[in-house]
């Protein structure tokens, strides 16, 4: 097993979620969510790529195609189509989300320490990796208030799923790893949509002015 | 300690004194070749110094002694701190545990200075220069003692000159990721301590984005040259900081490996130019999140030496 690729790996995970943090451009943070999808797609090559390359080949490529090709693609049209180029008005500012990360990074450090896993984790090093990534994830979901945003928060939150899954259970059976993928595939596609239906019908995609249900009779717009 | 020993650590411990401001010239020298100028000569910075030495100093009325003691304690405490910093491999003439905290506080006590003889001229102009180098000065602080304290801590060494002598590339091949990160947080503060690009432009004079350049603008003549002396010898002090750590010394020869640091610092001003020549300045609110995140790139730094 390749134990240094596996560590540096998890280390551009981390990095490019603590990027994630950072920023608020739109259409940047969705390339950043490739990058990183990209990256966490390469995990199961270098941890069982020399058991079961043929195995290891296959998931890596599918996992780089959607998430590193069909997600961006499927969530750049639906920012064009939003009209919105950065996040209006972030709960937590950005530099504050990047400080807050880091007290993520390092709790996340220490669980991933303490934790006791029920077997022998082949990749103990990306658990850390793994948990801060799930903890930036939700911290993008709870402190963004486009939909957008969300999403790609809802996707890092997977992300982190996905190296926590490689790194502890390896072995898993092949269907369930084609079954998350494909729940994936259809949770983006569907809040795709729903951003799409939502920057058409209200003209935004903030969260927070979703509050109130009208009738379908009335404006629709005017809930601003 | 025998003589030719010696002479190696002497001549290390002189080589700053004699060649940082050639660093400026090969940096705006570098500039100048991107741009498809013929630039400056690369002895310009020494010329500038030679010159305003020559010249009289002008002192306006509202100004007290803070403003005339300014320069002067940012050198002597450049000179200090450069007394703790060992160049390769060679030991420092001041060494001793936890050394690398006074240099960041000797540095802290510089920029004090500084910024004290900027408000002492009573000029909002040099106040507002005076606010932005605090606010960045204080945020790189913490990224710089990030970054020293992981060195520390990979190396089992708690002085400058245990730390360096101690780095080689077999820390490299054991701790590439957190060396890595630390070598692109000393850049960052590199930048942000020298007032390079993308923190500040030293070119622009236009009041509105400038930091380091409005602050001493009240500087004439003899104080000018120490102020410009003093910002050639921190960019020696963060430069070897950083080429020490990139660059390990590496044969026993202490003659070759003066040469080899020597021509790293070079390498390192080129690429400051270059730097400087492909990126413009950030925004000003950006800066804080730029210095933000090396810090954030150092404290993972640390907490990956830690692991180890």
């Amino acid at each position: 097993m390749l134990r240094g690729w596996i560590e540096f790996d998890a280390l551009l995970v981390v990095l490019t979620a603590l990027a994630i943090l950072g920023s608020g451009r739109l259409k940047f943070v969705n390339h950043l969510v490739a990058v990183q999808g990209v990256i966490v797609s390469i995990l199961p090559l270098l941890v069982e790529g020399v058991d079961m390359p043929l195995r290891a080949a296959f998931l890596t490529a599918l996992t780089i195609g959607l998430k590193g090709w069909t997600f961006p693609h499927f969530l750049d049209r639906a920012i064009t189509t939003s009209g919105l180029r950065r996040e209006p008005q972030p709960v937590v500012g950005y530099t504050a989300g990047m400080l807050i990360g880091l007290a993520l990074l390092g709790l996340a450090a220490h669980l991933g320490g303490r934790l006791a896993l029920p077997m022998a984790a082949p990749a103990p090093a990306a658990v850390p990796a793994a948990l801060f990534t799930m903890f930036a994830g939700l911290f993008l979901i709870v402190s963004r208030r486009t939909a957008i945003m969300q999403v790609l928060g809802y996707l890092v939150v997977e992300n982190g799923i996905f190296v926590f899954g490689t790194a502890v259970a390896p072995g898993e059976s092949f269907l369930v790893e084609l079954g998350m993928l494909l729940d994936i595939f259809v949770a983006v596609f569907i809040m795709g949509l729903t951003i799409l239906h939502l920057s058409r019908t209200l003209d935004t995609v903030e969260t927070d002015r979703l509050q109130r249900l009208r009738e379908r009779g009335r404006a629709l717009g005017d809930g601003r | 300690m025998n003589g030719p020993e010696l002479l190696a650590r002497f001549t290390a411990a002189l080589l700053p004194l004699v060649c940082a401001p050639a660093l400026l010239g090969i940096i705006n020298r570098t500039k100048a070749v991107f741009a498809g100028r013929v630039g400056a000569p690369l002895l310009q910075p020494y010329y500038d110094i030679f010159k305003l030495l020559r010249k009289g100093a002008v002192y306006s009325g509202t100004t007290t002694w803070v403003l005339r003691a300014g320069p002067v304690i940012g050198v002597a405490t450049t000179l200090v701190a450069l007394a703790c910093l060992p160049l390769a491999g060679l030991p420092a003439p001041l060494s001793f545990a936890g050394d690398f905290i006074l240099v960041a506080y000797l540095l802290g006590l510089g920029r004090f200075m500084t910024i004290n003889a900027a408000l002492d001229t009573g000029s909002a102009f040099c106040g507002m220069g005076a606010s932005r180098e605090a606010q960045f000065g204080a945020l790189a602080e913490p990224a710089l003692l990030l970054a020293l304290a992981g060195l520390a801590w990979l190396t089992g060494q708690w002085s400058l000159s245990g730390i360096y002598a101690a780095l080689s590339y077999e820390t490299w091949s054991v701790a590439a990721p957190a060396l890595g990160l630390i070598t692109v947080t000393l850049l960052a503060v590199l930048l942000t301590e020298n007032s390079r690009i993308p923190v500040d432009d030293p070119n622009t004079h236009l009041e509105l984005t400038m930091i380091h350049e409005v602050m001493v603008l009240d500087h004439s003549g003899p104080d000018f040259a120490l102020v410009e002396y003093g910002a050639a010898l921190k960019l020696w002090l963060t430069g070897v900081l950083l080429t020490g750590v990139a660059v390990p010394a590496l044969t026993g020869n202490p003659w070759v490996n003066m040469l080899l640091a020597l021509a790293a610092l070079f390498a390192l001003a080129v690429a400051i130019g270059c730097i400087e020549s492909m990126m413009a300045r950030l925004r000003l609110h950006k800066v804080p999140q730029f210095i933000a995140g090396a810090g954030a790139l150092a404290a993972m730094a640390l907490l990956l030496a830690l692991e180890h």
